[in-house]
């Protein structure tokens, strides 16, 4: 599916099991929590989850701004 | 380290007045039965038990697992350590198994991803457990909103306990059959066939949380490092199965029990190689865990000087992850693989197989494409609920037609695709 | 009675001319055209040629589209059982006309389909995964032993007999995985093969490890505060009660959802449809994988232009990567058809 976007849109693939995107061939990758919430974090509280939360969707749209020539995972 | 196996080998069931086995037939007193699984309180008050024999027009499903009626005669600890028993280490001694049979857990649906398992018909040719006569507890919750960890924690252990009740309850039976197993102590291993290379076993288990958990003594998978065991311990049922999500290629309680690949590496050890020892991993859901479980697994494996692991996944998708990094990390260290896993390349098999790959991966045995579709015609009975093929993981709105028809992918059948082997099926390339 | 097959050829083979005559329109005739002899010959009653199609390979080429449905309406009142396409051995043009009808006679007829080509011919890339292409020598010579093969092959389809392996049956290995009981459990199967490769003996795998293909990266987003951005997941997302029915594993579609003057995905509004993971805490708060409350925050205080009002979904778990391509390809049109400047896609 992200290699399809990519086509034709900048995409930035947000997933936790890195190797596998790599192996698929996002380009570009922001590895996330875990495979049942990416984007989030049960044992912190609602507030931290969502400021844990925003800092990875940041780092995604920084990652959709910076130009790239080869898969790149972006950790921060 | 050595246990005896004592089996009876069941051909038949009926319920009656009194537990016990004679000239082949397993007899069920329902109510005892009944009475036992209604213990807990998590499970509602419309509980059921219901047989299922090979070559019956009969469905089940949704089942969530599948168990084998065992019972320790001798030696530490019982069946079922730390889940129904204490936490003793078992594996030795005398063990009395009901071959033949299985209890299966089913009826109300935990979260659609349970499987069906059809006695006769089409579909029967693709589940091991078309073939065990099958005791079938029918359960339901307590409160159809009460949390759904609680609901299957419940269902799993009223199967294990059903399984250890039918078998006890057969203690006195003098056995049809003593097989015995040996498992040398690491140091004896070491010296002995010394012309012959070291192995081991990589069993890789799924631990992803609700209906994607396995148990080693009691204890969640996921919280594991990576640990040796010995096979003989898995007989005796160390290892318990929670999940069942793509019933396809989920490892039963039954199947971790009989294990085949444990079954054919005793089998070749001594001949074709050394089988020194067991190691368990698992299949977390962060990257982190990943990478550490097969670093740490493999690590194991060079400690033990070991030259070949033998590797199983279980499931599909994300655990490929793992069990590639298994398989280079392995391979790396000079440990040479041979894989077992399945296939998911779409229904008409067109796609790729799997969601991961290395080229050390070289040596790859699957147990089938999952996806391939199967229309499994109406049975004369339904024990559970039909309705759930529409939503079940492999089915699809509309899987289920009027008549009773249930048209699904192979993922749907408990067992089709069993990654420890357990079945004949295949695939090849056209 | 015997079945009914249907033949196409280029103007060559039947003897309309060479190059000159490329541009021949599509023609059908009732019974044998040219090598139509040699497959009748192997048929032994079995099968009938009742009728051959004919078309130029350069009209083919330049009117795929046309040509096509053209000579599908030919056909469809022979009600054929199946249909073979050349023997095209080495000839380029050929050879992809040959496949393309194949591909879309079993599409439009659900029939079976064979053709013949040199493997090397561009049309055996382009067509295999939807035909069974047998393989010849690269040039007409090779008729005498490719008619034969063809016509083999064809007449087990029809039976509805099962297909060996490519080399056992001599075609060209369409990439198809198909299931088969073997002999042993998988489990000896594996032991046995972990044995040869200890030894140092042959062995065959059961499975290569797929190669995947590389899509070149898009340029960066230049002007995040202008740009609108879409939310896209494979985590199987859904307004609650999956009103869509999007499967809980082997997804055939996805979803396209509304979420103007959404902030936030609760329990009460959204949920997932994937079987293949841990739903609680998906079900519990969507913005876990979907997250539509950051991206309202963002988009309020100007960091980024806009949300996308729409969201697209499907479930990852055991769906094929044809259908995922689908998916996406179908995704991205809609998008760029918005205005959509950039996507982040989340999966599980």
């Amino acid at each position: 599916m992200v290699k399809e976007i990519e086509r034709k849109l900048p995409v930035v693939h947000m997933c936790t099991i890195v190797p596998i995107s790599q192996t698929v061939g996002a380009n570009r990758i922001v590895p996330t929590i875990a495979i049942p919430h990416p984007l989030g974090d049960p044992t912190k509280t609602p507030e931290e989850e969502k400021i844990l939360r925003r800092k990875l969707v940041e780092r995604a749209l920084k990652a959709l701004q910076t130009d790239i020539t080869e898969q790149t995972v972006f950790t921060e | 380290m050595k246990l005896e196996l004592h089996r009876l080998n069941v051909k038949s069931l009926k319920f009656g007045d009194k537990t016990g086995f004679a000239d082949g037939v397993l007899t069920v007193n329902k109510s005892e039965l009944l009475a036992l699984i209604s213990e807990d309180e998590l499970l509602g008050k419309n509980l059921d038990v219901d047989l299922a024999i090979p070559g019956e027009s009969v469905r089940v499903m949704p089942v969530k697992d599948v168990i084998e009626p065992r019972f320790k005669l001798e030696g530490k600890g019982q069946v079922f350590p730390g889940m129904i028993s204490d936490v003793e280490t078992v594996g030795e001694g005398k063990t009395l198994v009901l071959s033949g049979c299985a209890v299966l857990t089913a009826g109300k649906l935990v979260r659609f991803q349970e499987g069906i398992i059809d006695m006769s018909g089409p579909g029967a040719d693709y589940t091991p457990y078309s073939k065990t006569c099958n005791v079938v507890l029918v359960l339901e919750p307590a409160d159809p909103n009460m949390d759904k960890h609680d609901y299957e924690k419940a269902c799993r252990t009223a199967g294990l306990k059903a399984a250890k009740y039918l078998a006890e309850a057969c203690k006195d039976v003098k056995p049809e059959k003593i097989e015995s197993y040996e498992f040398a102590k690491i140091r004896d291993a070491m010296n002995s066939y010394p012309e012959l290379p070291k192995v081991g076993y990589l069993y890789m288990l799924q631990t992803q949380g609700l209906l994607h958990d396995t148990y080693l003594y009691g204890v969640d998978v996921k919280k594991i490092l990576p640990t040796v065991i010995s096979p003989l311990e898995v007989m005796d049922g160390a290892i318990v199965s929670g999940n069942c999500v793509s019933a396809c290629d989920k490892n039963s309680t039954y199947s971790h029990q009989n294990n085949p690949v444990i079954a054919d590496m005793l089998k070749r050890h001594g001949k074709d190689f050394n089988f020194v020892a067991v190691i368990v991993t698992n299949e977390n859901v962060t990257l982190a865990d990943k990478r550490r479980s097969s670093s740490y697994a493999t690590k194991i494996a060079g400690m033990l000087g070991l030259d070949g692991l033998v590797i199983t996944e279980e499931g599909f998708g994300n655990p490929d992850a793992d069990l590639i990094m298994n398989c280079w990390k392995a391979e790396r260290l000079g440990i040479k693989t041979a894989l077992l896993t399945d296939e998911y390349a779409g229904q008409d098999g067109a796609s790729q197989s799997l969601a991961d790959s290395c080229p050390e991966g070289d040596a790859c045995v699957t147990a089938g494409n999952a996806n391939e579709v199967i229309i499994l015609p109406p049975m004369q009975k339904v024990i559970g609920y039909a309705e759930e093929a529409n939503v079940i993981a492999g089915g699809w709105n509309g899987s289920l037609a009027e008549d009773g028809t249930i048209t699904v992918e192979l993922q749907a059948i408990t067992g089709a695709t069993s990654e420890l082997g357990y079945t004949k099926l295949g695939a090849y390339t056209l | 009675m015997a079945f009914k097959v249907i033949h196409y050829i280029n103007q060559f083979y039947a003897n309309i001319g060479g190059e000159e005559k490329a541009d021949y329109k599509p023609e059908i005739r009732e019974g044998i055209v040219g090598p139509g002899m040699a497959l009748k010959a192997a048929f032994k009653g079995e099968a009938e040629i009742v009728a051959t199609v004919i078309c130029g390979d350069s009209y083919f080429a330049s009117n795929m589209d046309e040509a096509t449905n053209t000579i599908l309406d030919m056909i469809r009142k022979y009600e054929p059982d199946a249909f073979i396409a050349g023997p095209a051995f080495n000839a380029g043009r050929y050879g992809t006309a040959c496949g393309a009808m194949c591909a879309a006679v079993a599409k439009e007829f659900n029939i079976p389909v064979v053709s013949g080509m040199y493997p090397e011919n561009p049309g055996v890339e382009m067509y295999k995964k939807f035909a069974w292409i047998v393989e010849t020598p690269d040039s007409a010579i090779g008729m005498r032993k490719a008619a034969p093969a063809m016509a083999k092959l064809a007449l087990k389809l029809l039976k509805g007999e099962s297909i060996g392996k490519p080399e056992e049956e001599g075609y060209i290995e369409r990439g198809i995985r198909k299931n088969m009981f073997y002999e042993k459990l998988a489990a000896e199967r594996c032991v046995d093969m972990f044995i040869a490769k200890l030894k140092g003996e042959p062995f065959e795998t059961e499975y290569k490890m797929p190669v995947f293909d590389r899509v070149d990266p898009q340029p960066a987003v230049k002007d995040l505060a202008h740009a609108t951005i879409a939310l896209v997941t494979s985590g199987g997302i859904c307004p609650k009660g999956n009103p869509d029915h999007i499967e809980a594993s082997s997804a055939s579609k996805f979803g396209e959802y509304d979420i103007t003057g959404v902030n936030d995905l609760t329990s009460e509004t959204h949920c997932t449809a994937h079987g293949g993971y841990d739903a609680t805490y998906a079900d519990q708060d969507a913005d876990r994988v979907l997250p539509v409350d950051v991206m309202r925050d963002l988009e309020r205080e100007g960091v980024i232009g806009k949300l996308h009002t729409k969201f697209y979904t499907t479930v990852g778990n055991g769906t094929s990567v044809a259908n995922a391509k689908k998916f996406g390809a179908e995704i991205v049109n809609r998008l760029v058809r918005d205005g959509v400047t950039a996507v982040i896609l989340t999966s599980t």
